[in-house]
């Protein structure tokens, strides 16, 4: 990669140093190797070729079927002029030789995960991507195993399972890998699961450490070195006292969502879910650490600090979304900071040295909360909008939150971070039947819908210094896909009904859009091909919670189908079908 | 027409009748949920499901799927299968043929003949409780009204052998449990309904039924017919597994299904 420095060069030149702290300085070497593109989970790429002024000649150069027409989230790894995939169930890798034309395959792992795990995923059978670490490729199966995989070879090198389908548990996230630990978390609530984060020994696949999310303090790995910012965080054993008896022992809190590291404070970080049963009555308290964020040593999984967004949560607001590391001039004071915009439609901006809230502003229409409390660290709930074995209307963000899983992205030369989110609200009434292994049962009949405008989803640049939107672009459905930013001041993110868009990085002004086979929830990443040229890449292929209506032959007059997500997208098979398909794109 | 009569008709017409391999009833069942199904088809369902086939004159063949959140709209709904065994009677994806039987929550205890969510000594228990979908079993609602959400022990609702078990070693005091997994691991044991049966409108009873796919009403009349002449049959099924029940037998009771809600 000779032309390598060169370009790093050009790109240091452009970036004001004022907010170009240590995190995002790792060197860019063009290449994706993690769905966040670098430990502080920027999706930042240095690459400038495609910029604001050339975007608008961006053509297709080659594309590729997966084979499956499930819900594809993950994000394409670029690594050695190779392009790493996997799909959905079955969760297949294939390996893409970049340096021949049209990109063919270079052979094809197949972890033979077991079909019955496609009835166990709550929403869809997705799988958000893999990780490259020092040769290998690793990532999570439906059936709950981790493999690593030759890089080279396709061959498998280790497989450990984790977990267990038949008591509800998936994995569905991407792992990280942090000095020689694979880390891995499960998904799955329904049913009574107990959230964790695992570390496997990268070269043997032996776990490490497991760090559960309930229960007292040495099954969270909570010791002498635990400090969290705030009183109410601190005290023994806050992980079964925050909850009545051992309803602990069957609490959620799963970790299925993103993980970051900071190198310099030699710190993890990552969220757990919400907490179960969904009936709040049933489990009074705060219920850590459920809704939380960690931050822990990679090498023993000792918690350092934690932060509970959401004590006590009735909404379904899972705390598990991305923390993009960044250092920010906040009052005249550089601060490590993370940023993440939460289920519960706020963001946070949190210290990530020490646990501190910063600031933690909507950055989408909610009315369940009224603030938090940055002395206390409190979130203040709206009375009216408690859930519980009662009807309750107008409430927004609806379960999927002000964001899912969707990951944003941060430039460090704009400073802003770039978030596809959601619009929805929802209401719970009544109840309706329904069975599980066997058991019948009434549950609330949750109704998701637009929130305030009609509009489902929005695309939105926010300063984190300001705490306030610079800007924000209106999407008729929930804007489900990652974002991607470069150096060329473009950001690129995908549409349910299939339009791959960039939109100028300072004013959100749409510069170039491409209408793909099938709805985009997938992760956008771009590499320099082996050519010496700038491409993009994207899969195209509806699904996941929010296009389970379609990839999921989901009946449209049943509004309480995907959780009540489907009364909010019964219009989607419309405006877009069933697809598999990766899509890379360059300059002519 | 006679089960006799109907597997008569099938070996005298042999091929003509049926196609080349019979009549076939395609059954969604969870391969691992006993007393419900399993893969060596040991469960009530799969004999039940055996014993409407032979009503139909037809041979069952399983489509294996997980009693997971979803079941119905991804197995029968996605075309896996003609049929499911075991729904509420109130389902409303799926159109649900006339119950054959009714059975309840109940209460599991080593001795201690708890019936009632109204006895001041739970106050002192350990309550074990199942998951059910993303809640606790439905009784818990009353429970957390009493105030005694404290005293609850939750448990997976995909391990019912681990909460009869903890009722006879002692770990919890009393458990709910839905019925047919009482009866089925709950042996030598006290298994007492939960009552009052209900709790702000939550019922602790349900009716069950089979279900086809709504725009199936022919299937759905010959299996209506099946469960009437095979009442008698069916009841012994269900007294063979200790199924609890609630009430008459439904399947004489109620001549015709259940009406479709249109939505």
């Amino acid at each position: 990669m000779g032309k390598k420095s060169r370009l790093a060069a050009c790109a240091a030149l452009l970036l004001p140093t004022s907010i170009f702290g240590q995190i995002q300085n790792q060197s860019d070497d063009y290449q994706w190797a993690m769905p966040g593109k670098n430990y502080a989970a920027t999706r930042f790429s240095s690459l400038d070729q495609i910029n604001k002024n050339t975007v608008k000649n961006l053509k297709l150069a080659w594309t590729f079927s997966t084979g499956t027409v499930r819900g594809q989230e993950s994000a394409p790894l670029v690594v050695n002029n190779t392009m790493y995939l996997v799909t959905p169930w079955p969760n297949l890798l294939y390996a893409l030789d970049l340096t021949k034309p049209g990109a063919p395959t270079k052979w094809v792992y197949d972890p033979h995960t077991v079909p019955a795990a496609q009835g166990v995923a709550c929403c869809d059978v997705v799988n958000r991507g893999a990780a490259f670490y020092n040769g290998k490729i690793y990532y999570n199966t439906l059936d709950d195993h981790t493999v690593a995989v030759d890089a080279n070879t396709g061959k498998e090198v280790w497989n450990t399972k984790l977990g267990d389908i038949n008591m509800g548990e998936t994995m569905t996230m991407a792992p990280l890998v942090v000095k020689g630990k694979v880390l891995v978390g499960n998904s799955g609530g329904e049913m009574g699961v107990r959230g964790w984060l695992s570390a496997l020994d990268a070269d043997s696949g032996k776990i490490a450490w497991r760090a559960y999310t309930t229960g007292p303090d040495k099954d969270v790995l909570i010791g002498p070195n635990f400090k969290p910012f705030y009183a109410d965080h601190r005290g023994q054993d806050l992980g079964t006292k925050t909850w009545q008896g051992e309803q602990w022992k069957i609490g959620g809190g799963t970790v299925w969502g993103w993980i970051s590291y900071d190198p310099d404070l030699n710190l993890v970080y990552y969220g757990t879910a919400n907490p179960g049963p969904w009936n709040a009555d049933m489990r009074p308290g705060d219920n850590k650490w459920t809704c939380s964020v960690f931050a822990r040593r990679p090498e023993t999984g000792e918690a350092i600090w934690a932060y509970q967004y959401f004590p006590h949560d009735d909404h379904d607001y899972d705390g598990v979304n991305e923390l993009v590391l960044m250092d920010l001039n906040i009052n005249g004071q550089m601060r490590k900071v993370m940023a993440t915009p939460n289920r519960d439609g706020r963001l946070y901006i949190i210290d990530r040295a020490t646990g501190e809230v910063l600031s933690a502003e909507p950055f989408v229409y909610q009315n369940v909360t009224e603030s938090v409390d940055l002395k206390t660290g409190r979130i203040k709930a709206v009375d009216a909008k408690k859930t519980g074995f009662k009807t309750t209307q107008d409430m927004c963000p609806a379960p999927p939150g002000g964001k899912d899983w969707q990951p944003s992205a941060f430039s460090p030369k704009t400073s802003l971070l770039y978030i596809p989110h959601n619009n929805l609200c929802y209401e719970m009434q009544g109840v309706q039947a329904n069975y599980i292994a066997g058991t019948p049962y009434v549950g609330a009949n949750v109704k998701m819908y637009a929130g305030p405008g009609g509009n489902r989803g929005a695309f939105t640049a926010w300063d984190p210094v300001k705490a306030k939107p610079v800007w924000s672009v209106k999407e008729d459905f929930p804007a489900w896909s990652g974002a991607m930013v470069t150096a060329g001041d473009v950001v690129f993110y995908g549409t349910m009904d299939g339009w791959f868009k960039a939109l100028n990085a300072y004013d959100g002004t749409l510069l170039w859009q491409f209408k793909v086979g099938s709805g985009i929830i997938g992760q956008p990443i771009t590499y320099k091909g082996p050519d010496g040229k700038q491409y993009v890449a994207v899969l195209s292929g509806v699904g996941g919670w929010s296009g389970a209506i379609v990839a999921g032959g989901l009946n449209p007059v049943d509004g309480t189908a995907a959780l009540g997500f489907a009364n909010a997208m019964s219009d989607l098979g419309k405006h877009t079908t069933k697809g598999g398909m990766l899509y890379v794109f360059a300059l002519p | 027409m006679s089960s006799r009569c109907h597997s008569l008709l099938l070996l005298l017409c042999a091929t003509a009748c049926f196609g080349a391999d019979g009549r076939i009833l395609r059954v969604c069942a969870d391969p691992d949920n006993m007393p419900f199904s399993n893969r060596n088809a040991e469960g009530f369902e799969n004999r039940l499901a055996e014993l409407v086939a032979h009503e139909l004159g037809a041979r069952v063949e399983y489509a294996w799927w997980p009693e997971k959140l979803g079941f119905v709209r991804k197995s029968l709904n996605a075309g896996l299968c003609d049929v499911v065994m075991g729904v509420p009677s109130t389902i409303e994806n799926a159109a649900p043929t006339r119950p054959y039987y009714r059975s309840t929550y109940v209460f599991v205890s080593r001795a201690q003949g708890v019936a009632s969510l109204n006895e001041p000594r739970l106050r002192s228990m350990k309550i074990g409780m199942p998951m059910v979908g993303d809640d606790y079993a439905p009784p818990s609602h009353a429970l957390a009204r009493l105030g005694l959400a404290g005293n609850v022990v939750g448990f997976s609702g995909y391990d019912n052998r681990a909460i009869a078990d903890a009722v006879s070693s002692g770990a919890v005091d009393v458990a709910v449990m839905w019925g047919p997994f009482a009866g089925w691991y709950g042996k030598g044991l006290d298994v007492r309904p939960v009552t009052p049966a209900a709790f702000l409108g939550v019922p602790f009873t349900f009716e069950i039924s089979m279900a086809v796919r709504k725009q199936d009403t022919e299937l759905r009349a010959e299996l209506d017919r099946a469960i009437g002449a095979k009442c008698g049959a069916i009841q012994k099924l269900l007294d063979e597994y200790r199924v609890p029940r609630e009430g008459r037998n439904t399947c004489e009771s109620s001549l015709e299904s259940p009406s479709v809600a249109l939505h």
